[in-house]
This record gives structure tokens, sequence and C-alpha cells, in this order.
């Protein structure tokens, strides 16, 4: 895919800079996703030669670890948390909320590729629940009207061209 | 010159900090004022945040909970008296919820500048590891051994008999790893201590490292806790620019290496966490042989969780004698306790052990936020004891909660008002140990899944004596689950669900234990 070969530079760089590394493959796999949002399967072959694995065996950390994607995501990553905390102030009731609004299973990416959703288990702010990050940025003390406002944030949002 | 503080803290920026700050900045230049607004770490008093405090004479002044759009009566306040604003709270450290607790671990939260050396230096910070660099690594850890000092990770290990097996293991490379992947919903204290105060745990690692003989040492956080990983990573470059990692005068030298975790709870557990520092899946590690003896790359590993080494330079600095003056029976020095779920003042407490977990509740949390009626509290995280209120006189003391069939764990605890239905939580703990377990043993792997299965089957069944029945079997698979895993993923996953089931059997449509008499 031509959109893979462009990511080649990107990786033989990851890979040169951890090339002394013990146990490199979690921070190499972390540092291919930071630069091009995903692991491309094209990668596989090179990670696993240069840690003289399979590829089996890159492929099983890659499943393993819920963290790693190996398509592109969406514009935004929406995770609301659905812990024990987040759940006894009310993180189900704004799952379903969110469910509505999109029409999206918990685990949903909107049509137009805007908006991906997904679990996740605390984020460290329980004694401000029900917590959510999106994009990285951690937002508390959650309401559905502030949940929906974010919501409607990415979606309204207009594609960069 | 007004000097003014708010948190750089992640969760006080997810409530609004950032735009505190700015709108405290813009204001304050477009007023001419000189005011120079400082980010520390956080009190931990989360219900506060955002918590501005303002230096006076007198100390600290707080005010909050403060949002971007209380800035122009706050700088009005500040100017003429700054008690008559409603959001002014006193002296900080005088709020009864601070003043009253042991912070040795947080001393510093909320004070200084989690990336300022001076501020950790003129705070304590060092003291320990200048004791420890002019002492026997040996002796180091006699010191550990005598404080009391357990692992708070979870299972409570004596930290200096861990030591001990490390420092005696004849190796040319030992390691050190601090378990930084605090995946247990409703505990916050790694994330603040890293975020807030990361020299302390640096300083930990780094003593831990001259007394065990390790040279290279590694910090695991999980990929949740991004602030935590930025602000180690700056506070490791500092360190070693300084100079702290190769210890002064003591001519050995420490690396540290700061290593992000990709979003698996099993990860936390210590043989799957050194798996995944190799690059390998999380899969969890039969035992023997100890991590202590064969751990990381197979060579002796000091494997601690991040509140167990920051509690060391108080240890060395302070004396043994100092620390074990905290708490009670075996359960020695001080845990912060982490109140979370539906609570109306959530927050850190750090507490020697010993104080009874309805005081942590009630007199701290002030009682569910809802205001409806207590249903229990689930302490130390999603393999931890749902806790009923006839429970809660009980102290927190390691075993005294081992007791109960509950533990304390990391030290959270999760509020849930009467709203809270138990038979769904059950499966929930269920579901999780499905969706998070490695899959190496078959209770775990399997069993989990058959838990969701029996506990749906068990809701949905009108026939009073088919629920009888799918209870038993439950029962049985909590035993099985309990007794036949590999570790306590599978083997504690019980905990919630057995407890549920014990003290709350109305929501999963049984009989209770009264009405059947
Ligand atoms: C499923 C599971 C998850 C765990 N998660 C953590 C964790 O997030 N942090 C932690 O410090 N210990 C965790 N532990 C405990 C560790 O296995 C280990 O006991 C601990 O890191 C030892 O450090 P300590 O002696 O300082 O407690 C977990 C254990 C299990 C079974
Ligand atoms: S109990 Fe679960 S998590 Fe632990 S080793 Fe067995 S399968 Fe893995
Ligand atoms: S349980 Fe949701 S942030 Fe911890």
């Amino acid at each position: 895919m031509p959109d893979e070969t462009l990511d080649l530079p990107v990786l033989q760089r990851v890979l040169e800079h951890h090339r002394n590394t013990p146990g490199a493959l979690l921070p190499i796999l972390h540092a291919i996703q930071a630069g091009t949002g995903y692991v491309p399967d094209a990668a596989v072959p090179e990670i696993a030669h240069a840690l003289n694995l399979s590829q089996a065996e890159v492929r099983g950390v890659i499943s393993f670890y819920h963290d790693f994607r190996s398509t592109p995501p969406a514009r935004h990553t929406l995770r609301l948390c659905r812990a024990e905390s987040c759940q006894s102030r009310g993180a189900e009731a704004l799952a379903a909320q969110l469910r509505e609004q999109l029409g999206l299973d918990d685990h949903g990416t909107s049509a137009d590729g805007a908006l991906s959703l997904r679990p996740v288990y605390c984020l460290g702010a329980c004694a401000c629940s029900p917590a959510l990050e999106l994009d990285g940025q951690v937002h508390a003390r959650l309401t559905p009207e502030r949940l929906r406002a974010l919501v409607e944030g990415c979606l309204q949002e207009v594609k960069p061209c | 010159m007004l000097t003014l503080s708010i948190p750089c803290d992640s969760v006080a920026r997810a409530v609004g900090a950032d735009q505190l700050a700015q709108a405290l900045t813009d204001e304050a230049a477009r007023r001419q004022l000189p005011v120079q607004v400082q980010r520390t770490s956080s009190r931990g008093l989360y219900w506060l945040e955002p918590l501005l405090e303002l230096d006076t004479a007198e100390g600290r002044l707080g005010f909050g909970p403060a949002s971007a759009e209380d800035v122009p009566s706050l700088l009005d306040a500040l100017a003429a008296d700054p008690s008559q604003h409603p959001l002014a709270l006193g002296p900080v450290e005088q709020i009864p919820y601070l003043k009253t607790q042991q912070r040795l671990l947080f001393a510093r939260a909320g004070i200084t500048r989690p990336l300022s050396l001076d501020d950790y230096r003129t705070h304590g910070g060092f003291e320990g590891l200048a004791k420890a660099a002019l002492m026997d690594g040996a002796d180091v850890v006699a010191a550990v051994l005598e404080s009391g000092l357990r692992g708070r990770g979870g299972a409570a290990f004596p930290a200096g008999i861990k030591w001990r097996t490390v420092r005696d293991a004849p190796a040319a490379q030992k390691y050190v790893v601090c378990n930084a992947d605090e995946g247990d919903s409703g505990t916050f204290a790694d994330r603040m201590l890293m975020e807030g105060d990361p020299f302390l745990l640096i300083e930990g690692m780094i003593i831990a490292g001259l007394a065990v003989g390790a040279s290279k040492g590694y910090i695991y956080v999980r990929s949740e806790y991004p602030d935590a990983v930025r602000a180690l990573n700056e506070a490791v470059l500092l360190a070693r620019e300084a100079g702290y990692l190769d210890v002064t005068g003591s001519g050995v030298a420490f690396d540290l290496e700061v290593r992000v975790g990709a979003g698996a709870y099993i990860c936390g557990e210590e043989t799957a966490l050194l798996e995944s520092l190799e690059g390998k899946r999380g899969i969890v590690r039969a035992k023997p042989p100890l991590p202590a003896l064969q751990g990381l790359f197979g060579q002796p590993t000091l494997v601690h969780n991040v509140l167990t080494l920051a509690s060391v330079p108080i240890i060395l600095a302070k004396g043994a004698a100092f620390y074990r003056d905290f708490g009670m029976g075996r359960s020695l020095g001080t845990l912060p306790f982490q109140l979370a779920g539906n609570i109306r003042y959530g927050g850190l407490v750090e507490r020697g052990f010993g104080l009874t977990l309805r005081e942590l509740v009630e007199d701290y949390g002030g009682g569910t936020a809802s205001g409806r009626p207590l249903k229990a509290a689930q302490i130390g995280g999603p393999l931890g004891a749902w806790v009923p209120p006839s429970q809660f006189d009980t102290p927190l003391d390691y075993e005294a909660f081992a007791a109960l069939g509950a533990m304390i764990g990391h030290g959270g605890v999760v509020v849930a008002d009467d709203t809270l239905d138990m038979a769904g939580m059950a499966r929930f703990a269920m579901q999780f140990c499905a969706e998070e377990s490695c899959g190496k043993c078959t209770p775990c792997r399997i069993g989990s899944t058959r838990g969701v299965e029996v506990i749906e089957r068990l809701i949905a069944s009108t026939d009073p004596a088919y629920r009888e029945d799918q209870a038993n079997l439950l029962r049985d698979l909590c035993d099985t689950l309990q007794y036949g895993s590999l570790c306590a993923m599978g083997g504690m996953t019980a905990y919630p669900v057995a407890s549920a089931l014990k003290h709350f059997p109305a929501d999963f449509g049984l009989a209770s234990p009264e009405a059947a008499r």
C-alpha cells in the first residue's frame, strides 16, 4: 500500500534508535504508533528481522496489548472509563448515552472516521469520577451535557483540507 | 508581587486547572498586576480542585474549587481582603482533612514544583540517599527490614526480606524494577506521586540499587498515565545531569529507564510485567523461580510498587524506628488511602495503618456524594472484596482485612450508594477477568467466562429453586478460581464476586439469609 511505504523512514529511524535497547519491542511499537498512528502490517517483517524474532512473535505481541492498532485510527479517540469508581458515579448511563448519540457500540468508529469509542479501565481520576480521555486529554466530573458537547465538538469539526 | 500556586496534576487539569492558570495570567496582565503563577503538585484534596493557593506571611491561603470564571472576583479579593471571597478556605494546612493526616510520602504534595530539584532538596529531598551512600549495603537492607515496610502493590510481603534475597544472590547484573502499572480502579496514589514528586521515586530506586547491588533500574508505567511518563522522563534527565545517578562518593553508577505499558491489566502482575519489559506478551510466569533470584532477563530483580520504593528515602533519612512508630500490629508505617467512587470528599488520605474504614469513609470522605445511603465499599481494586457498612469498624490493617476475606491491597476505596447493583458488579468482575486474563490457566481463562454466564442466568431466572442452583454453582466457581489459579488475577476475582453474593443476595434475586431463617 502506498501510504505504508511512506512510513519506512520512520520505521528505520525507530529501529536504528533501539538497536541496542534490551527488550525493545514495546518501545519500538509505541514509537511507530506515535509516528504513524498505527503499526502497519508492512512494518512487521522489518521489526522481526531487526530484533531477530519471528513475524508470529511480533504479531502475537501486537495483538496481546490493547493499545496497539494495526489500522489507522479515527481522527478522535474517546475512551470512557468503565471501571468501578466511575460505574458508581453513573458511567454506564454515560456509555448508553454515547451509544445512542453515535449509534455505535462500545468499540465502534463513526462511518466518517471522525470518532472512535474505546472503553478504558481507570484513568486514575477516580476521586473525580466519572472520567474519560479524549485524544490524550482527561476530562473528569463528567456530566451528560459535558459528554454530549465533547462528542459534538469532535463530529462538527471541519476536516482539514 | 502575588505568588499563586495551581496544581499541574493531571486530574486537577482534568477539572480545569490549566484554564484557571491561563485566565489568571491573562487577567493579571490586563490589570497590570504583578502576579506569579507557579504549577505545583496536588495536595490530593480532589474535591477542592482546582485549588488555588496564595503565598502569605502566615502560610498558603486556599481557594477552591476555582474555575476560570472566578478569576476576576478572585483577583479583586486578593487585592482587598482574601478571606471574604466565597471560595476562601483559609490556611490550607489547617483544613481538617489535611491537618489530621500523617504525610510522610506525600509530605511535599501541593507544596513543591514536581520538576524542581531545588524545591525537592529544600524540602528534605536526597537526605535518605546521602545517608545510604555512606552506609554498607547490608545496613541499608537491615534498616528496611527493621522499618517493617511491606510491599504496597498488593501482596504486602516484607520488603526487607526481598532486598536481602536480591542482595545475597550472586550475579554480575541485577535490576531494580518499579511496578508503576497501577491498574487497580479506585487507586491513584502512584500516579500522584510520579506526577507530583518524581524525584522521591528516583531517590528510592537509587537507594535500592545501592543496597542490593543493582546497576540498572526500570520504571514500568501504564500508558494511561502520559503525564506521569513525561514527568518521570524529565526527572530522570535532571537527576542524571545533576549527578545523582552516578552516586557521589560511592563510585556506583545506577541508570534508570522509563518504560511504557500498553494497556494490559495483567502486566501489573510482577512476572507478566517482567515478560513485558523483555518485549513479550504479558503472560504470567510460574513461581519459583522467584523474580528476586531469576527476574528480568533471568537476573536477580527487585520488583516493587511505586509507594514501597518511595517509602525508602524517609526510612533512611529519619530512621527505621521513626517509620515503624506509625501503624499497628504488623502493618507498620503509613499508607496513602485513596477515596473514590460515590464519595463527597474524594482524595488522598495518608495515615498510619489502624484507623477504621468508617473514619476514612465517613469522617474524611463525608459519606456518599449523592447523599443516598451507603451500600458498600470495594477495597483494594477490582480484585478486592465489597465490604458492607456493618464491617466498617474494622481497622485498616492487613491482617484484620484478611480475616474478613478482604484485602487492603493498594489502599483504594471505592464507595457505592444504594443504587449500585451488586449483581451487576459481580458480573463486571467476571467479565473483567475474562477480558484481562493472560490465558495461561484454565480456571481463570474459562472459569471467568462461565462466571459471566452463570450470573446472567441467575439474574434472568424467575424460578427461586433454579436461582439457588445457579448461586451454588457460582460459589463453586469462585472456589475453583480462588484455589485453582496460578496468580491472583483468577484467584482474587473470587473476592468481589463472592462478597457481593454473600452480603447482597437480594441483588441477585436470592432470599437474604435473615429472611430464610
Ligand atoms: C493481576 C495483578 C495485577 C497487579 N497489579 C499491580 C499493579 O498495578 N501495581 C503493583 O505495584 N502491583 C501489582 N500487582 C502485584 C505485583 O504482582 C507484585 O506483588 C508487586 O509489584 C510487588 O511489589 P511490592 O512488594 O512493592 O508490593 C498485581 C498483581 C496481580 C496478580
Ligand atoms: S490466573 Fe489468569 S492471569 Fe493469572 S496466570 Fe492464570 S490465566 Fe494468567
Ligand atoms: S475508575 Fe474511572 S478513573 Fe478510576
